[in-house]
């Protein structure tokens, strides 16, 4: 009889007892081993995820320069950070960036996906054709914007949109139009997983919720609006926070193309972490790029806290 | 079942010790010194991308080093300084042993305890007294220890494109002396080529605050006054509006500055070496990045000192590059780096053997030999050692004589000594502003800057 089974025989009758545990019987029974395989694992995390989160929390409270001892200066990091004249631009920079996305590329994957999964034939080309910019390395990706956006008359968008008589347009070098253009590449490069993700969704969908509508005369946008969007809102739930949480934290788009400009107009929260850190070639504030980390986390992890609360009653099951 | 347990626990444990030799192997091998009478330095070399030739000029250097300090290994490594790679290296750890600081930088990394005291090394070199002492109290900090030697000093000087000069009809051996006629010759340039006529750098790296900087200087004007955390921010002055202003009427009104407002130092490097831009301000000295890393055509390639506004106070912006040396070095390493910066750095300026020496490398690897620079030393320095590489300068002097002519008649003055980057980086957004909203509200934009720059100063940094 093995110990779960006395165990659980045990919990029924007292005239069972339990084998005692001793660190041999223990070690025979194979926790060893699994302290063994354990270690690599707690390991990795702690060398590469908690540590770093301790030390952040550390650093938050400190001044250093990372050659130096550091010296404690309590909550200054936190009040020099609020102070910032940069930090309400980078917010609201940062803000304006989430609901770009939210509005332009949230339900683009949706709508991509509901079409593709309407395809009877050669879906995975469209599937792959979706997917591809997901896999093309973002730098490359940036770098090849980059040349579509150029402001000349020569450049790809400008060239195209001169056939029709429109443009030049100023693209990434105009403070109103910056902001928008980076949305447009990054929902260019992301939309590729969500598509995949509904996709995988909609064929959990009962297809003979479909037929019944189909029996009852629906069309396609009221069999969508009234059993795919239903069926589907606990993914959409999730991607929605999922796509919140990421472009709260966006950071390529503004430092590759525009390093924040012009004139602080793509200045994203994470950009301005990262000028804190290495902005000044003197070595750079590490305190306080850690406490708006910090600030940044918490805010994260309240939003996802309330959103979740919020949508519980909205989710599936 | 026991024996499949015990033969998973060994597995695992193998895996583990593996890991742990190959961590503690790993670290061995990456330790400087292989054995008790070598010492490997790691030195910064030419900036990424340059060309097969440059690296093979390097190489050899290298070679000529060793033979004469057979226990010293130098490992080359690619380096461009740039704000916030360097910090981000620093903080890493991951800079080379030598490496390169602007003259802004290395007082305030000295005091911060982030380069390494060359004090008594340094003091042993046989021409150390005749360093010229402005120069090398940039690398000296205020409690006298020397933590980096000069490279180099250049003036800010105007670049232009003599073939682009010539297709709009101007005289390329007659280049603009008043910032009215840069904006003359920029607008003819734009009309008659379609190129841009004048380019600045306009980057969030600084470097569009360095550019209006020079440009302010120019014209008489100051970013700050005094010294150290008391000093006076000024970004905000009639001056820098009216450089601005100038900068917005190119702009907007003549159209001459092209299209492309984000360019940074290697990217507006690049454009003006395609042939893309008419004239733009950088470094003296910047003929040799010009050559090594965008393969600029020499015959369209010409320099002129700026031009200064009739102000007492006008001067041209001056600056420098030092060498230096990381904090965390042991004495071995250490007195090997201040070997290579003698060898590769100094020795070359002060003397003979080795000025013609490098001189010969750099030519025979069609590197450029006789750039424009301001003297390290002093000036009768400067020019006997021009006169040691003559036979083996392979710049085109006559395209540069404007300049070479004309530098030594004008006024240097040094950077803002206060937070330097800081002051620049607060200009950054201003420059961008009015390259990129016609209806840019100057004052406003430099009375922020100014709150900026004040702030950092104020904080030390």
């Amino acid at each position: 009889m093995g110990v779960i089974e006395a165990r659980s025989v045990g919990s029924r009758s007292t005239e069972v007892r339990l084998p005692r545990r001793t660190p041999l019987t223990w070690v025979r029974s194979g926790g060893l081993t699994t302290i063994v395989f354990l270690l690599p694992l707690l390991f990795v995390f702690g060398a590469f995820s908690w540590y770093p989160i301790v030390r952040t929390v550390v650093m938050s409270l400190q001044h250093t320069n990372l050659v130096q001892p550091a010296t404690w200066v309590g909550l200054d990091n936190f009040r020099a950070v609020i102070h910032d004249p940069l930090l309400p631009i980078a917010v609201k920079n940062t803000a304006e960036f989430a609901g770009l996305a939210l509005v332009l590329g949230y339900p683009i994957p949706l709508i991509a996906a509901v079409l593709m999964s309407e395809v009877r034939k050669r879906r995975g080309v469209y599937t792959v054709l979706a997917y591809l910019p997901v896999v093309i390395p973002p730098v490359v990706a940036v770098l090849l914007w980059k040349t579509f956006y150029d402001a000349s008359s020569a450049g790809v968008f400008n060239t195209l949109l001169g056939w029709v008589h429109l443009g030049p347009y100023t693209w990434l070098q105009s403070q109103s139009t910056a902001m928008p253009s980076l949305v447009l590449e990054a929902t260019w490069a992301n939309a590729g997983g969500t598509v995949i993700i509904y996709l995988a969704a909609l064929m959990s969908v009962d297809s003979e919720l479909y037929e019944a509508a189909s029996v009852d005369g629906a069309g396609i946008l009221r069999k969508v609006w009234h059993i795919t969007l239903p069926q589907l809102r606990g993914v959409l739930l999730v991607t929605m926070i999922l796509q919140i949480i990421a472009t709260a934290q966006v950071f390529l788009e503004p430092y590759l193309f525009t390093s924040g400009g012009p004139a602080n107009s793509t200045l994203t929260v994470l950009l301005l972490i990262y000028n804190y850190a290495f902005g000044n070639s003197l070595g750079g504030d590490y305190g306080k790029a850690t406490a708006l980390s910090l600030m940044l986390a918490v805010f994260l992890a309240l939003f996802s806290w309330i959103y979740l609360r919020l949508t519980r009653s909205w989710s599936t099951n | 079942m026991k024996s499949t347990r015990r033969a998973a626990t060994l597995a695992a444990a193998c895996l583990l010790a593996v890991c742990a030799s190959s961590i503690s192997s790993a670290a061995v091998k990456s330790g400087s010194t292989s054995s008790a009478s070598t010492v490997t330095i790691s030195v910064a070399s030419l900036i990424p991308g340059s060309t097969d030739a440059a690296k093979q000029q390097f190489a050899a250097q290298v070679s000529q080093f060793e033979k004469a300090n057979p226990s010293i290994k130098v490992k080359p490594v690619e380096y461009q300084w740039t704000g916030p790679t360097f910090a981000a290296k620093l903080a890493a750890g991951t800079l080379p042993t030598v490496f390169e600081v602007p003259f802004t930088d290395a007082r305030t990394l000295g005091e911060n305890g982030q380069l390494a005291d060359l004090t008594s090394l340094v003091k042993k070199l046989p021409y150390y007294s005749k360093y010229n002492p402005a120069v090398i109290a940039e690398g000296t900090t205020a409690k006298g220890k020397i933590v980096a030697l000069p490279k180099g000093a250049y003036a800010q000087a105007l670049h232009y494109n003599r073939k682009l000069f010539q297709q709009a009809g101007l005289n390329p051996n007659k280049p603009p002396t008043t910032w009215g006629q840069v904006a003359a010759y920029a607008k003819q340039i734009a009309q008659k080529t379609g190129k841009t006529g004048y380019a600045e750098m306009a980057k969030n790296d600084n470097t569009a605050g360095w550019i209006l900087t020079t440009v302010v200087y120019t014209l008489g004007g100051r970013m700050e006054t005094g010294s150290g955390t008391k000093a006076k921010a000024t970004l905000s002055n009639p001056l820098t509006a009216q450089a601005l202003n100038m900068l917005k009427r190119m702009r907007w009104t003549d159209n001459s500055m092209g299209s492309n407002f984000d360019m940074g130092w290697s990217d507006i490097n690049q454009q003006f070496a395609a042939g893309n831009i008419g004239m733009y301000i950088s470094g003296s000295d910047i003929y040799t990045n010009l050559v090594q890393a965008s393969n600029v055509d020499p015959s369209i390639y010409g320099i002129a000192p700026l031009p200064l506004a009739k102000n007492k106070n006008a001067g041209v912006l001056g600056g420098g590059t030092l060498a230096s040396v990381k904090p965390n070095v042991n004495a071995a390493e250490k007195a090997a780096a201040v070997k290579w910066i003698d060898f590769y750095y100094e020795r070359p300026l002060v003397t003979k053997s080795q000025a013609v020496r490098n001189a010969q490398t750099l030519e025979a690897n069609k590197q450029p030999v006789g750039v424009p620079a301001l003297p390290v030393f002093n000036k009768a320095q400067y020019d006997l050692a021009n006169t040691w590489i003559k036979p083996y300068i392979n710049v085109p002097l006559g395209q540069m004589k404007a300049f070479t002519s004309g530098i030594f008649k004008q006024k240097v003055i040094p950077e803002p000594a206060a937070a330097t980057q800081s002051v620049y980086h607060a200009l950054d957004p201003v420059v961008q502003a009015v390259l990129t909203d016609k209806n840019a509200d100057v004052t406003s934009l430099l009375g922020q800057a100014n709150s900026a720059a004040q702030t950092a100063i104020s904080s030390g940094g």
